[in-house]
């Protein structure tokens, strides 16, 4: 399934999303990736503004000042495994109802999603002048000191997508489906081997 | 041809790298969107391409990571441009990193402080490959961003095991880390005498065009078998499934020490942002997109 969804988001529209279907939101996110997430949870620190039913970005924009206002240039995700240890209790703390990224994430949010009743989706990696193509503003930041890619932005998007539900508040994950197949490998590289020894010894 | 100062040419240089893929590359993209029967996967092929499209157009940076700056010199001796040219490709960095712009992407490790110009200790990293007996000078530049460069790894093995141990090394990168690093990948192996050398190999490798493969026929027929056999891992495009998650394996060799068999592995994502810059005496210039 497709869907356009708005943020703040509404409980009711988090809750029909399912692991594999396609979204594209418009609406408020906040960007928020190490250093933030390290603030947040390990430093208990307060965050400046409120994220709750919001959407969160693992994301360090490319940014420009212009007529004293900032730009972003670019944006996309990072790689959201690096936050996995931080999300379960960043999810707890905040109550972001989404949390956009990229790559999987593991149980632990996976558990954190079906108690707290959050999603977590991903945005195509490398796809930064796509993610700023559906930024109409920004709305403001915070934590600046950390530097432009560690800061708190907050942004006004317009069907930022396609996003792909990879945690449902269910708790499903497709990430496990990701593991599963990884099972042959051995097998695989054996009949690498069989092919390299042929190709290395049999020509003179 | 207008002349233009070197600096504003290496200015134009980054720019383009940064804002457009290597034709190879964007062939290869829309080949395994042409093979994709997946319709989640055509999805994300499409934002692939419209991504492109945008950069291209607008002149925004492809990935918002626009990576650590990595020149490779072939240098004429009887250049004019030899001498100075270090200089001049830190301030195309400072004035690109303003102009693109680019992320600043330079952190000192001791304190975590971000130099906020792309520029620090090493850093833009260039690395004076050849001196040629000619008065031109090519520059390849590589944007390493840092999902695809978390991969890296290179590793010293017995001789006797040397060619096994390159094969599961390999395997190991890609099926662990491969996801995050944003697949469909291009695969960089170098083998040497030392870590270093065989590190550097695997980075020069990934400048190669995609789809041609080595002199030695040996090394082809390898190249092509990793290549299918990595796509057995089916990782896909984003790590979601499908054929075509390589796009292609290039390995670069060189002698190795009668006790060694050192490997390096560079992987880059699909937005392989990579080029080289080809400057001549009377600062006319040319661009190439791959060596």
């Amino acid at each position: 399934m497709e869907y356009n969804l708005r943020s703040p988001i509404r409980l009711e529209d988090i809750r029909k999303l399912r692991v594999g279907d396609i979204v594209y939101l418009s609406g408020i996110i906040v960007t928020a990736r190490d250093q933030a997430h390290k603030r947040i949870v390990e430093d208990d620190i307060e965050p400046p503004i409120s994220l709750e039913n919001l959407a969160v970005f693992h994301a360090g924009p490319v940014v420009k000042i212009e007529d004293n206002r900032y730009h972003i240039v670019s944006i996309g995700p990072t790689t959201s495994m690096r936050m996995e240890s931080y999300e379960a209790d960043f999810i707890r703390k905040t109550r972001v109802k989404m949390i956009i990224g990229k790559g999987f994430m593991g149980d632990k949010t996976a558990q954190a999603c079906r108690k707290y009743h959050s999603v977590v989706v991903m945005f195509p990696g490398g796809c930064g002048a796509l993610g700023s193509n559906a930024v109409k503003r920004v709305l403001g930041v915070y934590w600046i000191e950390l530097g432009i890619p560690e800061a708190l932005w907050v942004l006004e998007v317009e069907n930022l997508g396609p996003m792909l539900v990879t945690i449902d508040t269910t708790g499903q994950n497709m990430f496990n489906d990701h593991k599963s197949r990884l099972r042959n490998i051995n097998e695989i590289i054996n009949e690498t081997f069989n092919s390299m020894h042929k190709i290395l010894y049999s020509v003179k | 041809m207008v002349r233009v100062d070197v600096t504003s040419i290496l200015v134009d240089f980054i720019r383009r790298i940064e804002t457009r893929l290597p034709i190879d590359v964007k062939e290869a993209l829309k080949r395994a969107y042409r093979e994709n029967k997946d319709k989640t996967l055509d999805a994300v092929y499409h934002a692939m391409l419209s991504n492109i499209s945008i950069a291209e157009e607008k002149g925004l940076p492809l990935c918002q990571d626009t990576g650590t700056l990595m020149f490779f010199i072939k240098a004429g001796i009887r250049s004019p441009h030899t001498a100075s040219l270090k200089n001049k490709i830190v301030e195309a960095v400072r004035i690109a990193t303003k102009t693109i712009p680019l992320r600043p992407n330079a952190v000192n490790p001791l304190t975590n402080n971000n130099s906020g110009n792309n520029i620090g200790r090493y850093v833009p990293w260039i690395h004076w490959d050849e001196l040629v007996d000619n008065d031109v000078i090519e520059i390849g530049l590589y944007v390493a961003g840092g999902g695809s460069s978390f991969p890296g790894r290179a590793q010293v093995f017995k001789p006797s095991t040397g060619w096994e141990n390159m094969v599961k090394l390999v395997f190991k990168v890609v099926a662990e880390y491969g996801v995050n690093a944003c697949p469909p990948l291009v695969i960089g192996i170098g083998i040497g005498p030392t870590m270093e050398v065989a590190a550097i190999l695997s980075k020069k490798a990934l400048f190669r065009r995609i789809g041609e493969r080595h002199d030695d026929e040996r090394i082809a027929r390898l190249e092509e078998t990793l290549l299918e056999k990595l796509n057995k891992l089916e990782i896909g495009p984003q790590g979601l499934r499908g054929r075509n998650g390589i796009l292609d394996v290039h390995i670069e060799y060189g002698y190795r020490h009668p006790a060694t068999f050192a490997v390096g592995v560079s992987i880059s994502c699909w937005a392989l942002r990579r080029g080289v810059l080809v400057l001549y005496p009377s600062n006319e210039y040319r661009f190439l997109d791959y060596w």
